[in-house]
């Protein structure tokens, strides 16, 4: 769990707060994807491979993912930064160990359905 | 954790996901908001970036570079198995705007809530909402002991559209914080049809 509000205390140039992430990532600090932070993340299976080339992180990625969530919404789940989760995903994507669904552009949507269902959903909350 | 079964056939009923962004200056109330109407605590995710503020970091230098970490506070509605709205407050560091790009990216509208006292920090919200061209609405957080303005008094300091909707709120209520986002829905959906500016992404 990172604790961002202690991370000033730490002095040393090159253990400032990205070294875990980058650590986690084996350096990549770029993401491939530009995932929204809406994108839904869902495992394509119920258990974590063995797989020499996984970290901790990406299991739990699968756990979580039992259900669709967003991908912010694993990040904060993780405490991970939004672009380490991001890099994390190239490699479940890449071994089709998780799908991860975009949102449909709010300009796309055919008609107004969905905003009558919001309306009507938060007026019944 | 093991889990037996292996199938997963509940993937077929992806929810369609949607987001509206809680923008304002510092303390106005944006994450109260968002917990006011979420079904759980709000969540809290980060992004790391560069001083130089050019989006997610690269690691080459990245001895010589400071990084910031900027905190993002977000909530999830869902609404029966297919609809999930998600509120993003918006950062309050209003520098930088790589991360409003990705916010804002996708989403059906925004809601700037302004203090009275305070008018003016809600003016670089509004400023990248009309550039955006994002349709938002704006909501007056009634604070204790604040001088109340009228509506009309607001909008003109605010030098808004005629069109924007602009009305008074208590984020802390479940009751108002559902008004709000009721006005926007309603203020998007008018809107719809009429020409928006593409997505413009960058700083």
């Amino acid at each position: 769990m990172t604790r961002p509000d202690a991370e000033p205390l730490w002095v040393d140039d090159e253990a400032g707060p990205v070294v875990r992430p980058y650590a986690m990532t084996r350096g990549r600090a770029r993401p491939r994807n530009g995932f929204n932070v809406i994108s839904l993340v869902t495992a394509a299976r119920a258990t974590p491979p063995l797989d020499v080339g996984l970290v901790p992180e990406h299991a739990r990625i699968i756990e979580l993912c039992q259900r669709p969530l967003a991908l912010a919404e694993v990040a904060a789940h993780l405490h991970l930064p939004l672009g380490t989760v991001r890099v994390l995903l190239d490699d479940l994507v890449a071994r089709q160990l998780v799908y991860v669904s975009e949102p449909r552009p709010p300009a796309t949507l055919p008609d107004d359905s969905v905003f009558e269902a919001l309306i009507h959903g938060l007026r019944e909350l | 954790m093991d889990y037996e079964n292996s199938d997963r056939e509940d993937r077929t009923i992806l929810p369609t996901a949607l987001k509206i962004l809680i923008a304002g200056g510092f303390g106005v109330g944006k994450t109260t908001l968002v917990a006011a109407v979420s079904e759980t605590q709000p969540l809290r995710t980060e992004e790391v970036l560069s001083e130089r503020g050019v989006g997610v970091d690269d690691l080459t230098g990245v001895e010589a570079k400071s990084t910031t970490t900027v905190a993002m506070d977000f909530g999830r509605i869902t609404f029966g198995e297919d609809l999930v709205l998600y509120l993003f407050g918006t950062p309050g560091q209003d520098r930088f705007w790589f991360l409003w790009d990705e916010l804002a990216l996708g989403a059906l509208g925004a809601v700037v809530l302004a203090d009275t006292r305070r008018l003016a920090d809600c003016f670089p919200s509004i400023d990248y909402f009309e550039s955006q061209g994002l349709p938002f609405i704006v909501a007056v957080n009634c604070f204790d002991g604040a001088r109340q303005y009228s509506l009309e008094e607001v909008q003109m300091a605010l030098n808004l559209d005629p069109d924007v909707p602009v009305m008074l709120c208590d984020a802390r209520k479940r009751e108002s914080s559902k008004d709000v986002l009721i006005t926007l829905l309603q203020h998007v959906m008018k809107g719809r049809g009429l020409t928006r500016k593409p997505e413009t992404v960058g700083s």
